[in-house]
């Protein structure tokens, strides 16, 4: 008997294992077929959930509250889809960069499979405590990535990330400890019902410990210090699979808190401060990428901005009507996907564009259109999305967001959300401009397998084209 | 899937398809490239007749495609669609030729003509969109292809112009989408109906109403270039001449003035417009755009300098035209859509002309140009003249039936406004006649790149383009009462703007 929910954390736990013993060559050729295999239980779960009926499995036949229980539904199914469909290409391209550039594949293939097992199982966790494991183990996997090329700089970033990642998850835990001590369970549906209005303080300051731990691991300005240098130090694949993914698993959890648990008790004054941090995000975010001189940088400059876009759902779903409120978690859901599918295949490109010229100085990107076009129309691709402009999925999030904004009357978010996309444009197009220059100002062109362009603009492409099939994923979101 | 279904896709796809085609194309397939261009240029011209055929029997043409519940794509072809629809897909056949000549040898030709194709694709879709949605949907991506196109030539001096292209029409497209979720807000969907939809919102929202009038106004007029709103189109004139043909005449700003006839009539209705108060401040705006760019063009040496300023001030003709309450001004501004098409394409081919021939760029180099180039001179006087106003071109019908539509509307000035504005074009057209025709060469061109081969004055894919449509600017005026011409689709439209909204 196949349990899609079981096999999606073992399949990476299986192929990480291998990949360490047989050495990177083999155990990378491994890794995606492993993939592979993951998408497919994806797909699996995500039509299955859209069908209707959400998954479960206790783990070792042990029922909750004594064993640890999976659970998939609608939000779950499309981050795991996200993940698996982002993480697939990101195989591709990631063994075709080490084998061009070696530094750092000792330890890529187990720590990748290390952190998809953990980001799975995180998506599928169904009680807080075993969210606080996964949450850790995602963190720590993360860490070993960012220092894989074992440079100075990359492990002082590393080191700076894992301090940011402990004091997250060390306030997350404390939450579940006071949530623990005031209701004996840590089971989210056995604690939904049991917060309400009238909670105790040690539950408000439960919440505001969780959230603020995972806020601080989610980069929400201003606690966002940490993922410039380890996202923008990291070797590409690894940026990419941070700033698509990672950041995406503790937002994940927030909203997961917010929606099945925290809503009642938290006071709208708070969802207007989370609110106000994203917009300080989008706008903090995008100033500074537009002032970086480096892409990588820049790109994960972007991140911190596009960040805030997901945290202004909290304003627009909290004590709303449900047609806003939904409008948001549409909305988010979408920028999510979006983003991590165009950020994934941003710092593809990016990737591309060191390997060739041998530097990623914005200022001298001229000439690489000639040269690179595949990647160009990545770096544009992506940008679309990140834009917000049709026809990408970040067109779609962004026009659900500013229906809840209007919906539920709250037009200065709506302002937040135009003036970010402006912004975006100009640090997008201050990439394309340098780009378009005919000069050329880089020494040296290599030319370079097909293998690492064509992954990256598969990711661009993607996110464009959720935009058009954004219903399928909104019923898959929908569903109980 | 049905043909009536099909069709308005067949459209889209048979720009679309080359455009990706080509992208992928090596640089030196020059013959593939070139067939798959005319191709699809010809291809599109043969399926819109075939749609026009069967809009004029008054068959439905319709794509709809849900992208969320409640919010799709629709491609409709209604009349007003067709008037665009049919003068994009037209001109951008000439211009085709045009570019591939204008072209010849210039480095990354495949990546511009794979961003042409997009370009028109876009502006089709900008023609058939049946919903504001979709309107938008193909306006923001229209911004996205022609920016390659602006900056094409990679200098210093394109990029500049581009950044600024995309500060206006960037800032210009987030106005836009606000209000258009805004209004989507308010009415759960905006279908483009004649007589309009808003007016169910009357009298509880007429404030929002207004509100969202201003902010989608504002974000069509950026590309329609409506002072103050006009600073990115002379900049952008750095482009190669097929694009500043394109934009002046197709794609940009006339799918900016598009988007004023389809808020006005087709979103609020203009009955609904005039009640609210809104379309005396819009004649008021497109009047101030009509003397102003004209006053600029005056004082401009740059020839394709002069011509942007000329657009801005022959676009807005267009505007007034829907501004001014009754069916003559709207008939005058619809008509004006195609003649101004027309005229400007002409015009902007002759100054490629001039530029790639004799390297003249400046109206002050054009002395005995109508000499040394008497065929292409002819074309451009053609458009001159007809921009002027004058009996027998396509500029004189449509003024006539604007200044008619001014007194039929009670508002005496505007036809005044549209004197005083043929009286500039004179001053600034007039001038480079009377060089061109009149005033012997002074000593050697500037830059002759083409040499005089018998009647050939240049290559003749520079040539036939802008002779062809010099003869459509007269030949749409000489026929303007036969059942086919643009006038006679503007009266069609113009009638069931009216008409429907009386119950």
């Amino acid at each position: 008997m196949i349990d899609p929910l079981a096999w999606l954390i073992l399949l990476p736990l299986t192929w990480a294992a291998i990949a360490f013993l047989l050495g990177p060559t083999r155990g990378g050729r491994i890794a995606q077929a492993g993939i592979a295999l993951q998408l497919v239980l994806a797909l699996w779960i995500a039509t299955e959930v859209a069908g209707g009926s959400s998954r479960q499995h206790a783990a070792g036949g042990w029922r909750a509250p004594l064993g640890i229980e999976l659970l998939a539904d609608g939000l779950s199914a499309i981050m795991l889809l996200l993940a698996q469909a982002v993480a697939l290409p990101l195989a591709l391209y990631a063994r075709a960069y080490f084998t061009d550039h070696p530094a750092g594949i000792r330890h890529f293939w187990p720590l990748a499979g290390f952190l998809l097992a953990a980001m799975n199982a995180l998506f599928l966790s169904a009680d807080v405590f075993n969210l606080y494991v996964t949450l850790e183990l995602v963190g720590l996997a993360a860490v070993g990535l960012v220092a894989s090329d074992s440079t100075a700089k990359s492990v002082a970033a590393a080191l700076r990330y894992l301090f940011a990642t402990l004091v997250g998850s060390g306030a997350y835990l404390l939450g579940v400890a006071l949530l623990y001590g005031t209701y004996g369970t840590v089971s989210l549906s056995e604690l939904a019902p049991l917060v309400e209005d009238a909670a105790p303080y040690a539950t408000l300051l439960a919440a505001g410990l969780m959230v603020a731990g995972l806020m601080l691991k989610t980069a929400l300005f201003p606690f966002h210090f940490w993922l410039p240098p380890a996202h923008g130090g990291a070797p590409s694949p690894v940026s990419a699979l941070l700033s698509a993914l990672v950041i995406k698993a503790s937002f994940y959890l927030v909203v997961r808190l917010w929606l099945g648990l925290l809503m009642p008790v938290a006071p709208p004054a708070a969802a207007q401060l989370v609110g106000m941090l994203g917009t300080a995000a989008i706008v903090w975010g995008s100033v500074m990428a537009l002032r970086q001189p480096r892409l990588k940088m820049l790109i994960a400059y972007s991140t911190v901005a596009q960040i805030g876009y997901l945290f202004l759902f909290f304003p627009l779903a909290t004590h709303t009507a449900p047609d806003a409120a939904q409008s948001a978690l549409q909305g988010a859901a979408m920028q999510a996907v979006s983003h991590g599918l165009a950020k994934a295949a941003m710092f593809g490109a990016a990737g591309v564009v060191i390997l060739s010229t041998g530097h990623d100085q914005v200022a001298r990107l001229g000439g690489i259109t000639s040269r690179l076009p595949l990647t160009v129309f990545t770096l544009a691709l992506s940008g679309v999305t990140l834009m917000g402009l049709p026809p990408s999925g970040g067109f779609i999030a962004k026009w659900l967001l500013i229906d809840g904004a209007i919906s539920s009357g709250q037009w200065w978010w709506v302002i937040a959300m135009i003036a970010g996309g402006l912004l975006t444009a100009a640090y997008v197009f201050k990439i394309l401009r340098h780009a378009f220059l005919e000069k050329e100002q880089s020494a040296t062109f290599r030319r370079l397998p097909r293998m690492l362009e064509w992954p990256a603009f598969a990711l661009a492409l993607a996110s464009l084209a959720i935009g058009l099939r954004a219903s399928d994923l909104l019923r898959v979101l929908g569903a109980p | 899937m049905t043909w009536y279904e099909a069709l308005p896709l067949l459209i889209l796809a048979s720009s679309l398809i080359p455009g990706i085609i080509i992208f992928n194309l090596p640089e030196e397939r020059r013959g593939l490239r070139t067939t798959l261009n005319l191709a699809g240029a010809a291809i599109k011209l043969v399926f819109i007749g075939f749609m026009l055929w069967g809009v004029a029997r008054g068959e439905q043409y319709e794509f709809r495609y849900s992208i969320l519940p409640g919010l799709e794509l629709v491609l409709h072809a209604d009349a007003l669609a067709m008037l665009f629809v049919t003068l994009s897909a037209a001109l951008w056949f000439l211009t085709t030729v045009y570019a591939v000549g204008y072209l010849e040898g210039s480095p990354h030709r495949s990546r511009f003509f794979g961003f042409f194709s997009l370009c028109v694709t876009a502006t089709v879709g900008v023609a058939m969109a049946g919903n504001l949605f979709t309107f938008f949907f193909f306006y923001e991506l229209l911004t996205l292809s022609t920016y390659p196109l602006v900056v094409h030539r990679g200098t210093q001096s394109s990029m500049r112009a581009g950044q600024v292209y995309l500060a206006y029409t960037l800032t210009g497209g987030a106005v836009l989408l606000t209000g258009v979720v805004w209004l989507y807000g308010l009415l759960g969907r905006v279908e483009f109906a004649p007589g309009g939809v808003a007016s169910v919102l009357v009298p509880a929202y007429t404030d929002q109403l207004r509100m969202v009038f201003l902010l989608l106004i504002a974000g069509v007029g950026v590309k329609a270039a409506v002072v103050p709103l006009h600073g990115w189109l002379p900049q952008a004139m750095v482009a190669p001449a097929p694009v500043s043909a394109l934009l002046h005449a197709v794609a940009v700003v006339k799918a900016g003035a598009f988007g004023v006839v389809r808020v006005v009539y087709e979103v609020f209705g203009v009955e609904l417009a005039q009640s609210l108060g809104l379309l005396m401040p819009l004649a008021v705006m497109a009047c101030i755009t009509i003397i102003w760019g004209s006053f600029r063009a005056l004082w401009q040496d740059d020839l394709k300098r002069r011509l942007a300023f000329s657009t801005i001030s022959q676009v807005s003709y267009i505007v007034l035209g829907v501004a001014l309450y009754g069916p003559i001004g709207t008939v005058g501004a619809l008509a004006h859509l195609v003649h101004q098409g027309l005229m400007k394409i002409t015009l902007f081919f002759c100054a490629g002309n001039f530029a790639e021939t004799l390297g003249v760029h400046k109206v002050s180099e054009m002395n005995g140009a109508g000499r040394r180039m008497p065929l292409t001179m002819a074309a451009f006087s053609v458009g001159a003249v007809g921009m002027m106003g004058m009996p027998l071109t396509a500029g004189y019908v449509s003024k006539h039936y604007l200044s008619e539509g001014a007194a039929a509307a009670n508002v005496p000035w505007a036809a005044w406004v549209l004197l005083l504005s043929s009286a500039l074009n004179a001053a600034y057209f007039l001038p480079i006649l009377y060089r061109a025709w009149f005033r012997s060469a002074d000593g050697t061109w500037p830059h002759e790149h083409v040499k005089r081969r018998g009647w050939k004055e240049t290559s003749v894919l520079l040539l036939f383009p802008p002779l062809i449509s010099g003869v459509a600017v007269v030949v749409v005026a000489v026929f303007a009462d036969h059942s086919w011409s643009p006038l006679a689709w503007a009266k069609l439209i113009a009638d069931r703007q009216y008409l429907s909204s009386v119950p």
